[in-house]
């Protein structure tokens, strides 16, 4: 187990740099000149190109590939050079916020997703399968940023139940421990910061779970519908258990092994639609921070943040293959 | 208590499917005494499996639903019961054994704890007691190291050990009654034969009674005291299991035992039973047989038969013994 996961980590290497490579390329092949950018519509050609000798763009692509690289590997994405800030900083604080929006979606859909996929199956073509089956359709047609401006209006605007923006109320802010302000506020035990941190984040993470949430009840009903026919259901049956048991330990025990892969997949997907979501609620994490860079093109904090949310996908995608081996026993990693 | 430990009377499970009602068992009466093997033989499709699925309420519904009837266990009618009454039954007193072994244990649970589940459920045992009881049920079972076998998981096991352990998982709590569905036909035959000793053996230790669905005439003759003979839903002959194979009397019967190759033969073809087994949604208005019997007679093809005592223990539904036996 132990070498399948080194294996597993080495294989890291090539993909992350097929990835350096390909961000490197599309932001240098297809971007405009950076240094006027930076400089504005009034700097003159001599400026322009000392800057563009000062950040290294007159080298050679392949020598600036290298150079990128080799700082890369250091940690070293550069500064941005919008602030100035060395763009590993800038991530870093930004990073928090956005994995306390993952992680919370993911936990919406995850719980809601197989909740109503379990049901649905085992209620096969009753009323709350249909009603929940056309939810998941319309979960997976609706865009993000849609629904995102929907529950504004709806919950902040007109209801006026939530905040419509942000992450915390200003100066709420708890005293940092994790960064994540759900956890510091509990730490601290600062509950008027929870409860603020907590109403920011909830209409963010149900607009970006919506999407994943429609595909893992979908995943689940298909999966338990499956797996409830099987002999061993039967013999689980056969054996006096209760229903409930038969339903949540026989069977869910084995849907859940190819349900885990799309909640790994989705993770994935999680980080990017965090993108749109971050930039309709104004959500100060790195999606809208690489948003803000494209926009002004930014290009070292763009090629970080993807580079970074890259890496993250990946290496979610590789605890999944190692969760699988817990689930599943018929699965052996050598 | 009784001599009569199950009777079913006039038992009908249908399904209801879109092109029809199917009568997947239709009016089956028989009984068992305590610590007898009773034989349940036919043609797949013949209603033996949705007989025994009917004992254990275990139908499928939508679209299987029993419609009439009674299941007397011990006296009780089972079709009386509460879904939480008949749990409590459900491997406890009345256990079942599948056809295949393989895909009949959960491949994700340890076969000692899915053994264990049975003992924690029904005789309030914790997770260590049951967890060393399960061990006990595999020795019995005769497989070799117990201690380290119960950690398996099933895909670890072969087609006869994984057998083994559903046994195991049927008796663990001494049901009265165990229901085993084609138990070896999934097997290999020198395993099959060490699966019917350990049955018959266990059977004997705990005076276990048992209904053994099969088409296998080899097996009846081997482990049971009784048989009955079901066609199309129906039952069509009932006797003791030496009387049936001397003296067969409905002509499906003699059909089934003249289909068992004999090593003396030297036939070139095997006998088979011309025709095939009518769709159950459109049998024939008179006896469901009467198409490919030889011996079928006017009257077979417009009027049912019904199942009639012709000698003490000896049933049989064909109007040709109407008058007893010839």
């Amino acid at each position: 187990m132990l070498k399948y996961i080194v294996k597993r980590l080495l294989l890291l290497i090539p993909v992350l740099f097929g990835i350096s490579l390909f961000v490197f390329l599309v932001l240098h092949l297809f971007t405009a000149d950076p240094a006027a950018m930076m400089l504005g519509q009034h700097a003159t050609a001599e400026q322009v190109a000392a800057l563009r000798e000062e950040l290294g763009f007159n080298k050679p692509l392949y020598v600036q590939f290298g150079i990128f690289l080799s700082q890369i590997v250091q940690g070293d994405f550069g500064r941005s050079l919008m602030t100035r800030a060395p763009v590993t900083d800038e991530l870093l604080t930004r990073f928090p916020a956005t994995v306390e929006l993952a992680v919370a979606a993911m936990l919406i859909a995850t719980v809601v997703g197989v909740t109503i996929g379990v049901i649905s199956a085992v209620k096969q073509y009753s009323i709350f399968d249909y009603l929940s089956m056309v939810g998941a359709l319309l979960g997976v047609s609706m865009p993000i940023f849609w629904l995102g401006l929907m529950l504004i209006i709806l919950f902040s605007v007109t209801l006026g139940w939530l905040p419509v923006s942000g992450r915390i109320a200003v100066g709420m802010e708890p005293t940092a421990i994790t960064h994540f302000y759900l956890l510091d506020s509990l730490l601290t035990g600062n509950w008027e910061a929870f409860k603020s941190a907590l109403s920011h984040l909830i209409l963010p993470a149900v607009a970006l779970a919506s999407y994943s949430m429609a595909i893992i009840a979908r995943m689940t009903r298909s999966t338990m519908l499956e797996v409830i026919r099987q002999d061993y259901i039967r013999t689980a049956r056969s054996k006096g258990l209760a229903e409930s048991v038969v339903v949540f330990k026989h069977a869910l025990r084995n849907a859940l092994i190819p349900v885990t892969t799309v909640i790994g997949l989705q993770m994935g997907s999680l980080l990017g639609g965090a993108v749109l979501t971050e930039t309709v609620f104004s959500w100060p994490g790195i999606g809208s921070f690489i948003v803000n860079a494209i926009l002004a093109g930014d290009f070292p904090v763009v090629q970080g943040g993807v580079i970074m949310v890259a890496t993250i996908f990946v290496v979610v995608n590789l605890i999944v293959d190692i969760l699988y081996a817990y689930l599943d026993p018929r699965i052996k990693y050598s | 208590m009784t001599q009569t430990l199950l009777q079913v009377k006039d038992l009908k499970t249908h399904f209801f499917l879109e092109d029809g009602v199917v009568p997947a068992v239709d009016g089956v009466s028989f009984h068992l005494n305590r610590g007898e093997t009773l034989a349940v033989v036919g043609e797949s499709g013949s209603g033996k499996s949705i007989t025994a699925t009917s004992i254990m309420r275990l139908i499928p519904n939508p679209p299987g639903r029993i419609v009439g009837g009674e299941i007397l266990f011990n006296g009780e009618d089972l079709l009386k019961k509460t879904e939480k009454e008949m749990r409590a039954i459900r491997g406890n007193r009345i256990s079942m054994i599948f056809q295949e072994p393989m895909t009949s244990l959960n491949p994700v649970f340890r076969v000692g704890h899915q053994i264990a589940e049975s003992l924690m459920v029904h005789q309030g045992l914790n997770k260590q007691e049951a967890l060393e009881k399960s061990i006990e049920m595999l020795r019995l079972t005769g497989i070799p190291s117990p201690e380290k076998r119960a950690h398996d998981f099933p895909h670890q096991m072969s087609g006869g050990m994984r057998q083994r352990v559903m046994i195991a998982m049927a008796l663990c709590c001494r049901p009265e009654l165990l229901i085993a569905d084609e138990p070896t036909t999934a097997l290999d035959v020198t395993i099959q034969a060490q699966i019917l000793d350990l049955m018959l053996e266990l059977k004997e230790q705990l005076g276990t009674a048992i209904i053994m669905i099969t088409h296998d005439l080899a097996v009846v003759a081997e482990v049971a005291d009784r048989a009955v003979v079901m066609y199309c839903g129906k039952l069509v002959e009932e006797a003791p299991v030496l009387e049936l194979f001397d003296n067969p009397l409905h002509p499906y019967t003699r059909g089934l035992l003249k289909s068992i190759p004999h090593i003396n033969d030297n036939q070139e073809r095997l006998y088979m039973i011309e025709g095939m087994v009518p769709a159950l949604t459109n049998l024939p208005p008179g006896c469901s047989f009467a198409p490919r019997c030889p011996e079928a007679r006017p009257r077979c093809h417009v009027e049912r038969p019904s199942l009639k005592e012709v000698s003490p223990g000896r049933r049989v539904s064909c109007w040709l013994h109407e008058g007893g036996v010839r």
